[in-house]
């Protein structure tokens, strides 16, 4: 495919969103380091694209992969153990989004649902696009959406 | 996009919607710049960056193997027409990474000041016919503050009766003023055309002669 747009246009175009998607659902701790995964993986990938028609989709799709990548990392690694007087915020808790109380109670819902919000309202992505970025169909993104905005009602009534 | 909302109350679910469009997380920062790990990584083929000038703004454009563009920039279309030409000649895969062009940068700004002659860049001047370069070349061995005709630089570069098919390769130079063809005249002494304009043509040769430019 020739023709593709100079990357530095993606980046100012889609560059904050991705940043903010990745704060939704990794935390801001990891988003930073996420996101540079997420456009170098897409740098690297670029020239080859052959679909040039949803480069938004096609970023939020690595990046969506880079933050479960980051979240499985995270998994394998050992709890921080605080030490006594060790209170550096190397042990800080994440997911942690900056700004947005309604973003801080997602970021408790369950992964999926986390993602598919993120998605839907900082990625502005139609279902279709939801479920081409989380592999799946788009009746199953539907439902991840609308389960996360349910349990997002109950918990902001409590 | 209406879609699927339907089991819920519209008023409930619009307003939860609203709140999650409006208060998307942000970090104060941010997004992080890509650029130096691009490069550490390899994956930046262009890089790019403007420079505020006597004669305008220009775009600045850099590959591995040197400078490879210079444009004047059209106040009205901005840099977009320039990017999208640069992503056809060379590679998309372009960053704006000002550090990159601060060589070039800096030589510019001796160049507007009177301060430099010459120009100690190298130059990436890929895509380009054959006889284009041996015109371009011919054009930068005229040296500063001088002019040639374009009979002079078509038989430098071969052509004795291609003076004004030399026009049309220095009309093609991918960084005008480092190559300076702005130095390039009718054999009448009559400007000839330019790739920024005359007017820019003319404030370069007053440059060159120790006035202002403009």
């Amino acid at each position: 495919m020739r023709n593709l747009p100079p990357f530095q246009l993606l980046i100012d175009e889609h560059g904050a969103a991705v940043h903010r998607f990745l704060i939704a659902t990794i935390g801001t701790g990891e988003a930073d380091d996420c996101y540079q995964e997420t456009f170098l993986a897409a740098l690297r990938a670029y020239p080859a694209l052959r679909d040039a028609s949803n480069l938004r989709g096609w970023l939020l799709t690595i990046a969506h992969r880079k933050a479960i990548d980051a979240a499985r990392a995270r998994a394998r690694r050992p709890m921080p153990v605080a030490e006594p007087g060790d209170l550096s915020d190397a042990a800080e808790p994440d997911p942690v989004p900056a700004g947005g109380e309604l973003w801080s109670l997602v970021a408790a819902l369950p992964c999926k649902q986390r993602a598919a919000l993120a998605l839907r309202f900082i990625g502005d992505c139609a279902y279709a696009e939801i479920a081409s970025a989380m592999q799946t169909s788009p009746e199953a993104a539907r439902r991840s959406v609308h389960e996360g905005l349910r349990r997002l009602r109950q918990e902001a009534r409590r | 996009m209406n879609d699927g909302r339907q089991r819920i109350p519209e008023d409930s679910e619009s307003r939860l919607e609203r709140a999650l469009r409006d208060g998307a997380p942000l970090m104060a920062a941010g997004p992080p710049q890509i650029a130096d790990a691009a490069v550490s990584a390899g994956l930046l083929d262009v890089a790019y960056a403007t420079l505020d000038s006597p004669v305008g703004t220009l775009m600045l454009a850099c590959t591995k193997a040197g400078l490879a563009c210079v444009a004047y920039l059209d106040p009205e279309r901005g840099a977009e027409d320039v990017l999208a030409r640069l992503a056809a000649r060379l590679s998309p895969r372009i960053l704006r990474a000002p550090r990159l062009l601060d060589e070039p940068r800096r030589e510019l700004d001796e160049y507007f000041a009177g301060r430099r002659r010459s120009f100690d860049l190298p130059l990436d001047l890929g895509g380009l016919t054959p006889f284009t370069c041996r015109v371009l070349r011919a054009a930068a061995a005229i040296p500063y503050g001088e002019v040639a005709t374009y009979a002079e630089v078509a038989r430098v570069a071969g052509s004795p009766r291609g003076a004004r098919a030399a026009g049309n390769a220095l009309g093609s130079n991918p960084v005008p003023i480092v190559v300076p063809c702005h130095r390039v005249l009718h054999a009448d002494g009559g400007l000839g055309g330019y790739t920024g304009g005359t007017s820019r043509k003319r404030a370069l040769l007053a440059i060159e002669q120790g006035g202002t430019p403009g």
